[in-house]
């Protein structure tokens, strides 16, 4: 993905530093610094930002990524004006506006309307403009119904919901975005994502931290990477991802090798990014009739070179009974050479002889040789629903015949009239 | 490819750190008056009397004091308008206390506001002022009212009201601000002021009429505290034009300079207290 126009810098960030001054013991109040006057406090300094430079483009959604205490909220809120520098410059082009916290200014006693309207002025806004956007503020958040309740009533999901209605609708030219995304159930995500998307669309400029790579690969032109309080890579989303998981990876040695996350195992050097089936048409389908060409498809990246690894899927029920599995190792061990960042899509053809249900795939990558050596492996990747009439009962419908013969023998014989 | 951009570029503009006032001052309003009308709105919220309980603590207060100072001792004996005059004091007072002590840990209670979001520091304690702001002229309103029924003459010099509550308004502000950057960095400025303000209570004539007071030179002295001239020239211009003015009691209008003097230097040194915090206040919170 590249930047959809050339144009002029929106921001520019030249040579930034920030220090913070961590007093090593408190003085609070008055009556201690009285009594001890010639007590020094010793401060810690804290590096968190050591000359930090970048140009974003209008129109462009910029991420920036890095590991908890990197330093990137700490970027954010100095381009948002939050904290001064010590050194450098920020500049900016047009309106900003900053969604570090969903809900600032919110207040527990108020209705939804005061609300919005508080929170509309806080990121912006005028009263007049935030009276004229509040009918879509609430259309977006759904919230018809509750809005006379006081927020102190709404759910946790409610609140959201409203506080991610009013930040869309603050249009400054460039908004600063802090990980606020993850939030609400399933169908309210979504339209959060379509409404990133329609803001990509209309080339706003956008800063985004975060440190969930999917959305920086989803949404991203341009992402930068800090550690440290450094810029480690400033690059297209995928390679800043490649560096992200690099800089986790050495972190998860010296972590000896646990699991990842829930259900998934490996060392990181190679990604199951998806997994999905398809139908004998080629489209993308979670429901599939029995006993008709079908196809499980995975989409793998590597982070690192890599020489014939091994690539395998379990398919199991929802017993957690596997029903079948299959491996490149059984069809040609030399599955090729691939370099760092390759993406490629592992395809499983098979006729579906499953019996009717749901079934679950794991997908594993690992490197070639004796033993367990896992680059990763997901657990229930995906799922498809099998429909049939067949095979009820047990777990798969083999292709089989069945057939009643007649023997001719004797008893038919006895039958007949004498 | 050939779309246009949402918006035509603007050019750069260096985004600077934190300070008190700084940006879009439509917005300093906008923001002020949205803070202070909120605040208000919500103080009577979830009460049945709402407003009336807001009226009750002056004049609570001020019946109480009546009672004490007019049938236990006779303090307000042989003063004109004694109750009005009592009266008028303490709503003074009460906007001056409130407005200060209110201020004080502003800032911290908006800590929320001060690390998310980028706007001028200095709404804060002045959101507090206006709050206070708010009440007074429901507060002064009743004492309007009582001056008519107690038959205080309708008179041009109430006028002077204005410009009274202006400086009134300006001597808070000046305090608040020194105040609510204060106390960001030392939490006893709480304590410290809660001692201070009933030691202004009493050292303003509000209890005893500045003419009780048997030491003319005591009386010039205290009339250099800006609240007791305010004071002073309120009742003066509003309820009783036989008694002192404010340049009468401090005696003669050029030692005026001295109270005004120390409200433009509460009010100067206050802003520039909090200018300097203002850079730092989301860090050192």
């Amino acid at each position: 993905m590249t930047p959809p126009a050339p144009n002029a810098p929106a921001v520019v960030v030249d040579g930034v530093h920030k220090t913070f001054a961590m007093p090593k013991e408190k003085v609070h109040t008055l009556k201690e610094r009285a009594l001890h006057p010639l007590r020094r406090t010793g401060y810690e300094v804290l590096r968190a930002l050591q000359d930090v430079s970048f140009t974003v483009e209008q129109g462009e959604f910029f991420g920036i990524v890095g590991r908890n205490g990197s330093g990137k909220s700490t970027l954010l809120k100095c381009l948002a004006g939050i904290y001064g520098i010590d050194s450098g410059a920020i500049s900016a082009s047009g309106r900003m506006s900053t969604f570090i916290e969903l809900g600032v200014g919110f207040n527990p006693d108020l209705a939804a309307r005061e609300n919005a309207m508080l929170n509309a002025i806080m990121l912006g806004l005028t009263r007049s403009e935030a009276e004229q956007r509040y009918e879509r503020i609430l259309d977006f958040s759904e919230l018809h119904e509750f809005e006379d309740l006081k927020i102190k009533n709404y759910s946790s999901g409610m609140l959201v919901r409203l506080a991610f209605s009013v930040m869309i609708q603050v249009d400054a030219d460039i908004l600063l975005i802090d990980e606020v995304l993850a939030v609400g159930d399933a169908a309210f995500q979504q339209k959060c994502y379509d409404e990133f998307n329609r803001l990509r669309d209309e080339q706003r400029t956008i800063l985004f931290v975060t440190h969930d790579m999917g959305s920086v690969e989803r949404f991203c032109h341009r992402a930068l990477l800090l550690e440290r309080g450094e810029v480690v890579t400033l690059d297209h989303p995928a390679r800043v991802a490649q560096e992200y998981f690099r800089l986790n990876f050495d972190q998860a040695e010296s972590d000896g090798g646990r699991p990842v996350e829930e259900g998934r195992r490996g060392d990181g050097s190679a990604e199951v990014i998806e997994g999905w089936f398809e139908d004998e048409h080629g489209e993308r389908a979670e429901t599939l009739v029995q006993h008709r060409p079908c196809s499980y498809c995975a989409r793998v990246r590597f982070h690192v070179d890599v020489t014939d690894p091994k690539l395998g899927a379990i398919f199991e029920d929802t017993e957690h009974r596997p029903v079948w599995t299959t491996t490149s190792v059984w069809h040609d061990e030399h599955t090729g050479q691939f370099a760092a960042d390759e993406e490629i899509v592992l395809r499983i053809a098979f006729e579906n002889a499953l019996a009717p249900g749901r079934y679950w795939v794991h997908t594993g990558v690992s490197r070639r040789g004796a033993g367990e050596d896992t680059m990763d492996r997901r657990d229930r990747v995906a799922s498809m629903i099998v429909t049939g009439l067949r095979g009820h009962g047990g777990v798969v419908d083999i292709p089989h015949d069945l057939r009643i013969e007649r023997t001719g023998a004797p008893h038919a014989a006895a039958r007949e009239p004498a | 490819m050939t779309a246009p951009p949402a918006t035509t570029p603007q050019p750069l503009k260096p985004i600077r750190g934190p300070s008190a006032l700084g940006g879009d001052w439509r917005r300093f309003v906008s923001l002020t008056w949205t803070l202070a009308v909120t605040d208000f709105r919500l103080k009577f919220f979830g009460s049945v009397l709402g407003y009336f309980w807001q009226l009750m603590k002056p004049l609570m207060l001020f019946g109480v004091l009546y009672v004490v100072f007019t049938e236990f001792v006779r303090l307000g004996g042989g003063v004109r308008d004694y109750p009005a005059v009592l009266l008028m004091g303490i709503v003074i007072y009460q906007f001056y206390a409130e407005a200060t002590s209110g201020s004080v840990g502003s800032v911290l209670a908006r800590e929320n506001l001060v690390r998310k979001i980028h706007f001028p520091r200095l709404v804060i304690p002045l959101a507090v002022v206006l709050t206070t702001y708010l009440n007074f002229i429901l507060n002064f309103a009743a004492v309007f009212v009582f001056l008519l029924v107690q038959g205080v003459e309708l008179r041009w010099t109430w006028l002077e009201i204005l410009p009274l509550i202006a400086l009134l308004g300006a001597l808070c502000t000046g305090i608040a601000m020194a105040l609510s950057a204060l106390f960001v960095r030392y939490r006893d400025v709480q304590p410290i002021w809660d001692v201070a303000l009933p030691i202004a209570f009493y050292g303003t004539p509000i209890l005893y009429p500045i003419e009780t007071i048997p030491s003319e030179k005591l009386q010039q002295v205290l009339m250099c505290n800006p609240l007791a001239a305010i004071v002073q020239q309120a009742r003066h211009a509003l309820i009783d034009p036989g008694a002192a003015s404010a340049a009468e009691a401090i005696g003669g209008a050029p030692r005026l300079l001295i109270p005004f003097g120390i409200l433009v230097a509460v009010c100067v040194g206050g802003y520039l207290i909090f200018d300097r915090s203002a850079p730092h206040i989301a860090e050192d919170l």
